[in-house]
């Protein structure tokens, strides 16, 4: 499913002055951002400044305290830095459980459950397996399968590539990117390794320490394919000077 | 797994219990050769009682009605525990509620609940199956409040993401994971309603299992106090070899290794 953007405009999604509070600590305090549509943007900031609180404000996970958030999307889905799979289910089951909101017959879920095998890079035979007999990488994949079967209009990835070693990180990050550029999705990730921030990202956000806000946004125009090691280093150093005044 | 030793697996627990019945076999004719009929009757004495009871209809109606009043208990105590332990689970100021009142339930003795509940039902089934329930509710609920509080609150938070009614909640999310608390519970809570319901029909003189024991008291007939007491074990030995294990072990697929993964390397060989 493509995203829509918003009437009269190219953004996905615009938040004006968010604001939100656990109890007496305020993470966000009059937050705005404004998502391009069918792109990938990407959040990076000092660690507890509130970036996964935003993105469960902006995929309607949590409602905001004051300020407004405007969006065209019907359908989120979120994939989270621990896979979340239910260890009661099989592989297939897992991918298909989020299907299970929407009212689509038992058989129609299974078989698009073991469809999104092959689109993750996971073989049948994986089908019948729990997670505890999964790898890492395998586990994180059946999440993305999860996410990407409900056919999101937006992407939520809150640091889903975290827990893998360096290479299997690569694998995923070129296969979200590719997922997100074939399906025309609109989709926020939250990282705090800026490398993988400038190196997926098509805008750049940039959050100050909490209560926080954005103080920098930036866009990388050139084509996922084309940005080599020279240019990732121009984007990083960019990146580096803006966050220096957030940094603590 | 090689194919020797899966069978040797299989046939290890088979052996173990033919090899327990017989020792307790031997103590018990034993102990008959020490004390005497009157005192222990030897399992032959015993085994022709039972064959007696069951040849005069006492023994299949007794049965019957001992499962009747205890599967009527427990039946009600899975659904009141269940219910109001998952309830307490989820809603905080339930839980502050609740739980006081099942330590306090949980700490009346068991007997002093028979007493209660012939006073309140007379001698009938409702009598025993009341019994049954006020015993075991409290033993469900606590479970069902424990399986529901120490849900991964990652997992809940990945289903409110997608959105599921709760009824998939409930199935998918919460009632598995619950069942981990809850199946060693109501196994215990099961034994446990057959126990009481024997004791009450016993003190009552409601018919059943307890009832027969007592007539056996009265007429100073241990062997068929034997029997019936030989009745009730076997009864709960079948009904854990039969209902509980293959239950157990079907619940727990999910926990299982693939064949050949690297775990079973680490398990000692008595094990296995």
């Amino acid at each position: 499913m493509t995203t829509d953007p918003l009437p009269g405009t190219d953004s996905g999604l615009v938040a004006t002055e968010v604001a939100f509070a656990y109890g007496p600590l305020p993470v966000l305090d009059g937050l705005s951002i404004t998502l391009p549509s069918t792109r990938l943007s990407c959040l990076v900031g000092p660690s507890g400044c509130g970036k996964s609180t935003l993105l469960a404000l902006l995929g309607n996970l949590l409602a905001p305290a004051r300020g407004t958030i405007t969006h065209a999307f019907r359908r989120p889905a979120f994939v989270f830095q621990d896979p979340c799979l239910l260890p009661w289910r099989n592989a297939v089951d897992n991918i298909a459980f989020g299907l299970k909101a929407q009212s689509i017959p038992r058989r129609e879920r299974r078989d698009r459950a073991e469809a999104s095998l092959a689109t993750v890079g996971l073989a049948p035979a994986d089908a019948g397996k729990y997670p505890h007999q999964l790898s890492g990488g395998m586990r994180q994949r059946i999440a993305l399968a999860r996410a990407l079967v409900v056919e999101p209009d937006f992407l939520l990835l809150d640091e889903p590539f975290n827990a893998l070693d360096a290479d299997l990180r690569r694998q995923m990050q070129d296969l979200v990117r590719q997922l997100i550029e074939e399906r025309r999705l609109t989709a926020l990730m939250v990282t705090h390794d800026r490398a993988e921030a400038v190196r997926l990202a098509d805008r750049l956000f940039l959050m100050s320490a909490a209560p926080a806000r954005i103080v920098a946004e930036h866009d990388i125009d050139r084509a996922f394919a084309e940005r080599d090691d020279a240019f990732l280093q121009v984007q990083l150093a960019w990146l580096q000077d803006a966050a220096r005044p957030v940094q603590n | 797994m090689s194919e020797d030793r899966a069978g040797a697996s299989l046939r290890t627990p088979i052996l173990g219990t033919a090899a327990a019945g017989l020792l307790l076999l031997a103590l018990w004719q034993a102990g008959h050769a020490a004390y005497g009929t009157l005192v222990l009757p030897s399992p032959a004495e015993t085994f022709w009682a039972m064959g007696k009871l069951a040849t005069n209809g006492t023994l299949l109606p007794a049965v019957a009605q001992t499962a009747a009043n205890a599967l009527a208990g427990f039946a009600a105590a899975v659904l009141v525990g269940g219910m109001l332990g998952t309830f307490a689970g989820l809603w905080s100021p339930a839980r502050h509620l609740l739980q006081p009142i099942a330590t306090l339930a949980l700490g009346v003795p068991a007997i002093a609940w028979v007493v209660l509940s012939l006073l309140w039902f007379g001698g009938s089934g409702l009598a025993v199956a009341f019994t049954v329930l006020v015993t075991t509710a409290p033993i469900v609920f606590a479970a069902a409040t424990q399986g529901v509080l120490t849900l991964d609150g990652s997992l809940r938070r990945m289903a409110r993401s997608f959105r599921v009614p709760w009824h998939v909640l409930m199935t998918d999310v919460y009632l598995p994971h619950m069942l981990t608390h809850l199946f060693p519970a109501l196994a215990t809570a099961l034994a446990m309603s057959w126990k009481i319901a024997v004791m009450t029909e016993l003190l009552g003189g409601t018919g059943g299992i307890g009832d027969g024991l007592a007539t056996a008291r009265v007429q100073v007939d241990t062997a068929a106090a034997m029997a019936w007491i030989v009745v009730i074990v076997v009864l709960l030995w079948m009904q854990d070899r039969l209902l509980l294990e293959p239950l157990r072990s079907r619940l727990e697929a999910w926990r299982r290794e693939l064949p050949g993964a690297g775990a079973s390397a680490f398990r000692s060989p008595a094990a296995t």
